[in-house]
């Protein structure tokens, strides 16, 4: 039960530093700087400035300033000429559309205002799900710094009509000698756009289409090539699924795109079915977080483990080696066995044959989880192909390349080969939607659209095929890379023509393309294929053993973080300050290691008295490549193995702000994101890092956070005094325990009148995914304030998800009834704290009922509102901060500084073009003034109208906030109490239901559902 | 208006507050009465005495309602200018083809085929309704046109009235000057006394008023109990002045832009009648209501390209526009939209007309139009005023808080037809028995509903 365990954020609590004791007393840690503008005393008293002269200036200026705000601005309203049918302004329209940048492909709503997207939202009824890049994607379309305004030739601007020409020519001589010239794209998942370039290729046959994935999944793609013919990803239907056993895949990550809404779905305790899931992992990822079991085991026992299990499963005895997960295997051998065509083995290796291991045990279990029909096509890229490419250009053999958005320079790990390739090249052209090292290495520039601006086709799975449609008109000279092709091959056919032919051809058949356009999508029969192709897996298995074997020193997990993933969003701001789940660290990568090892070399992560932390850099070197990185000590990372995320250290081009972290690519040999043989040093240097993770600390209070196993969950009482595992507060109340909510500070208001809003959040379905946060930035105009003033705490999150880390081990009172000594129980902990329990906790304003916050604010300018609203009035606030201290829960902001217009913070806020995301809706905060959740009171306000101007009640579950619209999984649901069909009103009387710090007697209105974990236990 | 109106109003011209002119309503009120004066005298109307009126009116007003959308009398719109058509055609023919012209064109008519062609095939409606005297009255109409009324005073372009005075202070203010002054005269002249026979007088060298003055302050200065009221007062003042003037920046009550066009919402909204929402059609969706896209005044001024031939705009600071002058406004709407009105075509060179805002509203304040004007049922006039009055359109209210919160605390909310209302109605109504319902009984002063 929840009260055995200790909770803890960081490892620097488990040591009981007596820093974390004094920030877990300030709200601010951070001394208002005042000697920084008053300089120091001597200097003071130097001042020729006297005291008389102050006053004089005080006053002067006051004056000043009274009179310059007398004038008031001539504001010039402009309508259009000529409105557009569907635009009015104030009124948002949505349009259904998918995004496909090459690493993150989604069927989505985009939300925009008089023609500008602002907002963008999973299309629910295509099965659409948003992650935090695809929500903050909406951004990267205003990214005026990085994006390709006009083409250009060497640097030199020129007309698309001569690039056109100039183009053409060179091409045609390269066919008549028939040189090879390569189509250099990333995944792109868009039937019309392959049958364009095949168009292309046969004009064209000296020309090849290599498919180039900065962050690759080939060895999945070529495993399942092998076994059923098709070069595709399987899709996996874990929602059906009774046991998952994963061997490092990440699938609530990065792993073939995802499979969150798939996983939490099959994990629902209220209906009992809820499968059991065991995680074996070296880095401390997402997936591993939310496991119910999570295995430590280094790489290279990763592949042992999974070859003894395909043992154990199959009968068979490939060579392999035993390793200190063995009996936890054995375990799961049974388990797997047990759940049969209910139980599914992944693999994260980017490696054929591992993957044909796991593609084996699958088959060999007659797993239904495995679905190899429907299959993926968001990771195409082929590694051979694509190494194969680097030495034909370094060899001279290639004649022309033209890229379409890669960028091989930066994401390459033989990128200098890459680029002495392309110098023997004779035309060289990039595609390209933003500028890249690549894109300054071509020849031709040549600028495409972002989705948001394109015409276009998708198809994730087989089963949908998705519409992608402008919502804005072109920002910049850009020409779709369709339209471009489609001219070069002589074609003179626009795009959009082009491709409402080919869908009405093709994918339609006779039903309406308003209505596909309109829905964003198009269901599709699946031809189920049943090609299976005898492979040889003993021969695979034995090869992936005898690769394992080599195995030496560190071993180096590299992976894609949640925020930046591949790095093709690495201006944007709002994924930069986006805290890792795991970490909670912004704005930098670094490596994870593990305690022992960082104890064993020294590395350490002190914290400072303002609540940043620190860290030592080490040199990693991988195959005679070396880089430099801080470290950072990860609970629950496997000795023996190191972590480093891909997708930061990039420069080129990027704001000075964004050129934040390591480039990790350099590293990623072949595609490999296992690497073995790694050596690692500590060299000088102190790495500052913006982590929020010792802010804005819960001051050692108890019941934040209530977990239960299944069992507990189906067997005990919750209310149950001893044993309950959700028991009510008591506190102590004229010297008697007494139940919590018996006693209150506060007068009780009716609230069973009109609405009253209720937001639960589902602490089993949150996977810590963070879109919400991102979402909320969106909504809210929540600015960005960059990795220095994270560091010290200001970071302006309106919703953060709190990270715990949790041991199984006696509290401090059960430990002195074991007599342990306080050294004893640390260094049990400690212990413990190497294969911690994560649980995820979305924290933003409670809006308590009985605010703590609103009784000290000396000028009501946070005052409650009836529908259960905490609110805050701007305008109102003078910044005394008060609020803020008085509040348990640490979810006020208060803006430090202007964030908008003030280069300073040269962020989205300080641009014109970045400024176009703003929602018009809801007002730009100033300095000085306290800000935080306003449960979406604009969007509730909105619901509202619509139905009063209609003239009827609100509908049930029309009730939406930013986070709950954008949680994946449905984590978050938010509603209307007093309507009691609305979802919440159940879910508020559910008995999982709890509030954080109920003791407090706060009486918030955010509800958590305790967490429920499957122990496997009968 | 209050002293510190008077005072603000000074300041505000001293400062030249908003840079766009501010054209003083208040004062030209009795200049526009003037004004009217001025017309009614120099105006002598004569009639042509050969016209049968009633004939012509009668006319007048169907060809009003059925042929004006696309004929003019001397000017060709969709069809042919239609002055002296009776010269041009035969009356029968006029008849058959007015009634139904695409009869006549399928009897095989030459001329009827002939103008259809002309005028690139476009139809014109039939009118089986009419009857012979009908058109016949049409016909007569188009034959002698308007009844002039002839003016002697050219009214086009001539500024009527002199210039305009600033800011002119209130009756209460003249009273309580004037009540002040008497007042500080007659400390003045007991202190003279005084003086006088304490036989201080100084030789009498000054003019009368400086002297006074003079005195008043000595007398001021030695008198310790005038000193202490008259720093009280001066202190009184001073706040008052001070204390108003900081609550009235930014508070922008009566304040008139000068525009790109001279748009009057007189002859629109009042004289024609035509609904608010027409063209700020916005205002039942949207938080704006939006000022309408120049395709919205061209749905009328395609067809209407000048305004009548008396039509005169005229300002409260009594400048007087005539015909010429509005004709050239409404060509600059036919710029913006890219019309040519010699050709009757779009050239699709447009060029947006760029408004001055009136109502501003600080960014920290959300407010929405569609809620008061659907769900609220407000009309647009409680908060904009007699805007079918106004020539040139100004600021009407305060627009401060403290007005909008008195509104919620007033209205009450339109309970009829509406669901939504009826059921909070009904949930008020069994708890606190509550008849009537406000907004701010719906949570209408809620900070939190209008700052987000």
């Amino acid at each position: 039960m929840a009260s055995n365990k200790k909770y803890w954020k960081s490892v620097e609590e488990l040591k009981d530093s007596s820093i974390v004791e004094t920030l877990s007393k300030n709200e601010f840690v951070e001394e208002i700087p005042t000697d920084q503008f008053l300089g120091d005393k001597e200097t003071l008293e130097n001042s020729s400035t006297s005291r008389r002269d102050f006053l004089k200036y005080v006053g002067f200026t006051t004056a000043a300033a009274s009179l310059a705000a007398c004038e008031g601005p001539v504001v010039k309203s402009i309508p259009y000429v000529v409105q557009p049918n569907d635009v009015i302004p104030g009124v948002a329209d949505w349009y259904a559309t998918s995004i496909a940048d090459g690493y993150d492909f989604a069927n989505v709503l985009v939300k925009t205002r008089e023609g500008r997207p602002i907002q963008i939202m999973p299309n629910k009824e295509a099965n659409g799900t948003t992650s935090a890049r695809v929500q903050a994607a909406v951004l990267s379309l205003y990214d005026e710094k990085l994006r390709l305004k006009n083409p250009s030739k060497s640097g030199e601007e020129i007309s698309w009509a001569d690039a056109d020409k100039e183009i053409g020519v060179k091409l045609n001589e390269l066919k008549e000698a028939n040189k090879p010239v390569v189509l250099l794209t990333g995944t792109l998942a868009s039937p019309s756009t392959q049958k364009i370039i095949e168009g292309f290729t046969e004009v064209y046959p000296n020309i090849k289409h290599v498919v180039y994935d900065a962050v690759s999944e080939s060895g999945a793609a070529d495993a399942f090539m092998a076994m059923y013919g098709k070069r595709a990803l399987p899709n996996y239907h874990l929602d059906k699924a009774k046991t998952i056993v994963s061997f490092g895949a990440d699938f609530l990550g990065d792993f073939h795109g995802g499979f969150e809404k798939q996983y939490i779905a099959g994990r629902n305790p209220n209906t009992g079915q809820m499968s059991y899931h065991v995680q074996f992992e070296s880095n401390m990822s997402l997936t591993g977080a939310n496991a119910d079991k999570r295995v430590v085991v280094k790489p290279s026992d990763q592949v042992f483990a999974l070859l003894n299990l395909y043992n154990a499963i199959t009968g068979n005895n490939i060579s392999s080696k035993a390793t200190p997960v063995d009996a936890e295997v054995k375990k799961m051998a049974v388990e797997l066995k047990k759940s049969g065509s209910k139980a599914v083995v992944l693999t994260g290796l980017n490696d054929k044959n591992a993957q044909l291991v796991a593609l084996a045990i699958n088959a060999a279990l007659n797993s239904e989880i495995v679905d190899v029909n429907n299959t993926l096509n968001v990771r195409q890229g082929n590694d051979t192909e694509v190494a194969q490419l680097v030495s034909d250009m370094k060899s001279g053999k290639i004649a022309g390349v033209i890229s379409y958005n890669v960028d091989p320079i930066y994401t390459l790990s033989n990128a200098e080969d890459f680029a002495a390739g392309l110098d023997k090249v004779s035309l060289k052209v990039a595609l390209s939607t933003e500028n890249s090292a690549t894109v300054n290495a071509m020849d031709y520039a040549l600028p495409t659209p972002h989705f948001l601006e394109s015409w276009g086709d998708t198809q994730f799975d087989e089963s949908t095929y998705g519409l992608m449609q402008p919502t804005i008109q072109p920002l910049f000279n850009t020409r779709q890379v369709q339209d471009v092709l489609l001219k070069w091959s002589g074609n003179s056919t626009k795009y959009y023509d082009y491709l409402k032919a080919f869908a009405a051809t093709t994918i339609l058949n006779e039903s309406s393309w308003n209505k596909a356009l309109h829905n964003g999508f198009f269901k599709r029969e699946i031809v189920a294929s049943n090609i299976k192709a005898e492979v040889s897996v003993a021969n695979a298995a034995a090869a992936l053993s005898s690769s394992a074997k080599k195995a030496s020193g560190f071993e180096l997990n590299l992976y894609t973080k949640t925020g930046l993933g591949d790095g093709k969003q690495a201006n944007n701001p709002w994924l930069q300050e986006f805290p890792d789940p795991i970490t909670r660290a912004s704005w930098d990568n670094y490596l994870t290691i593990s305690m022992a090892d960082a104890k064993e070399l020294g590395f350490s992560n002190p914290v400072k008295d303002n609540g940043a932390i620190d860290g030592d850099y080490a040199k990693v070197s991988v195959n005679g490549k070396e880089v430099v990185v801080p470290v950072m000590i990860q609970p629950g990372q496997a000795k023996g193995s190191l972590g480093l995320s891909l997708g930061y250290g990039k420069t080129f081009g990027l704001k000075e702000e964004m050129q934040v972290g390591v480039n990790a690519y350099p590293l990623y040999v072949n595609g490999n994101n296992i690497q073995y043989g790694v050596a690692i040093e500590k060299v000088s240097g102190n790495h500052k890092f913006a982590c929020t993770q010792v802010q804005k600390t819960i001051a050692g209070r108890h019941d934040i956070l209530k977990v239960a196993s299944l069992k507990e969950y189906k067997t005990v009482e919750p209310k149950d005094h001893h044993h309950g595992w959700n028991k009510p507060a008591y506190v102590s109340y004229d010297h008697q325990e007494v139940e919590a909510n018996t006693i209150d500070l506060w007068d009780e208001h009716n609230r069973d009148m009109g609405h009253h809003f209720n937001l639960s959040i589902d602490l089993t379905s949150c996977t810590g995914c963070g879109a919400c946060v991102v979402a909320c930035h969106a909504e809210n105009n929540v600015p960005v304030v960059g990795k220095n003033e994270v560091r010290i705490g200001r970071d302006m999150h309106w919703l953060r998800i709190d990270r715990y880390y949790s041991s199984e081990v006696e509290t401090r009172e059960e430990a002195k009834e074991l007599g342990l000594s306080r050294g004893e129980t640390y260094r049990k902990l400690e212990t413990e704290a190497e294969n911690p329990e994560v649980t995820f906790q979305p924290m933003m304003c409670q809006h308590c009922n009985h605010a703590p916050c609103e009784t000290v604010c000396p000028v009501a300018a946070t005052t409650h509102g009836r529908q259960g609203q905490n609110q805050m009035t701007y305008n109102r606030c003078v910044g005394t901060r008060y609020c803020a201290n008085n509040c348990p829960y640490r979810v006020r902001r208060f803006n430090w500084f202007k964030y908008s217009d003030n280069s300073e913070f040269d962020f989205n806020m300080n641009n014109e073009y970045g400024k176009m995301v703003l929602n018009p809706d809801v007002v730009v905060r100033s300095r000085g003034v306290m800000e935080k959740c306003s449960m979406c009171i604009q969007m509730t306000q909105a619901t509202i109208l619509k139905a009063k101007k209609e003239g009827r009640l609100v509908n049930t579950d029309e009730f939406e906030t930013a986070c709950s619209s954008a949680c994946t999984t449905g984590a978050m649901v938010f509603g209307d109490v007093n309507n009691k069909k609305d979802k919440v009103a159940a879910l508020a009387e559910d008995k999982r239901a709890y509030n954080v710090l109920d003791y407090l007697q706060t009486k918030p209105n955010v509800i958590y559902q305790v967490k429920i974990k499957n122990t496997n236990e009968a | 208006m209050t002293l510190y109106h008077f005072i603000i109003d000074i300041f505000k011209q001293s400062l030249n507050m908003k840079s766009v002119a501010l054209h003083n309503r208040l004062t030209t009120i009795l200049l526009k009465n003037f004004t009217i004066l001025l017309f009614f005298g120099f105006s002598i109307s004569s009639f042509s005495q050969d016209v049968d009126e009633a004939k012509q009116r009668e006319g007048r007003k169907l060809f009003k309602s059925l042929c004006a959308s696309c004929h003019k009398l001397d000017k060709k719109l969709v069809g042919p200018a239609l002055g002296g058509v009776e010269e041009r055609r035969e009356n029968a023919w006029l008849l058959a083809w007015i009634r139904n012209n695409a009869e006549l064109r399928a009897s095989g008519d030459q001329d009827a085929i002939a103008i259809y062609e002309e005028y690139n095939g476009s139809n014109m409606s039939a009118f089986p309704q009419l009857t012979d005297k009908n058109i016949n009255d049409i016909l007569y109409y188009t034959t002698v046109g308007e009844i002039k009324k002839e003016v002697v005073a050219d009214s086009s372009t001539v500024a009527v009235g002199g210039s305009t005075s600033g800011g002119a202070p209130e009756w209460l203010i003249y009273i309580l000057a004037a009540a002040i002054i008497v007042a500080f005269l007659m400390i003045a002249s007991l202190l003279k006394q005084v003086n006088e026979l304490k036989g201080n007088t100084k030789p009498d060298v000054k003019s009368n008023l400086k002297r006074d003055l003079q005195e008043l302050w000595v007398g001021i200065k030695n008198n310790t109990f005038l000193k202490v009221t008259f720093t009280i007062f001066l202190l009184l003042v001073g706040a008052y002045v001070v204390f108003g003037t900081l609550f009235k920046v930014g508070v922008d009550e009566g304040y008139q832009p000068i525009q790109p066009i001279l748009f009057s919402h007189k002859i629109h909204a009042g004289a024609n009648k035509v609904d608010c929402q027409y063209c700020h059609s916005s205002a039942k969706h949207s938080k704006h209501s939006g000022i309408p896209p120049v395709n919205v005044c061209m749905n009328c001024h395609k067809n209407i390209s000048e305004v009548a031939e008396n039509t005169v705009v005229e300002l409260e600071d009594g400048t007087v526009y005539g015909k010429e002058y509005l004709d050239n406004e409404i060509a600059k709407v036919y710029k913006a939209a890219g019309w040519d009105a010699e050709n009757l075509e779009y050239t699709g060179d447009t060029k947006p007309i760029k408004w001055v805002r009136i109502h501003n509203l600080p960014d920290f304040v959300y407010f929405n139009h569609s809620q008061h004007v659907v769900a609220g049922n407000v009309a647009c006039q409680k908060c904009h005023g007699p805007v079918t009055e106004m020539e040139e359109m100004y600021q009407y209210s305060e627009l401060t808080m403290g007005w909008c919160i008195n509104c919620h605390r007033e209205t009450r909310v339109d309970l009829k037809g509406n669901e939504y209302y009826a059921k909070i109605h009904e949930q008020l109504a069994k708890k606190y028995g509550v008849e009537k319902v406000t907004a701010a009984q719906l949570g209408g002063l809620e900070c939190g509903k209008c700052h987000y």
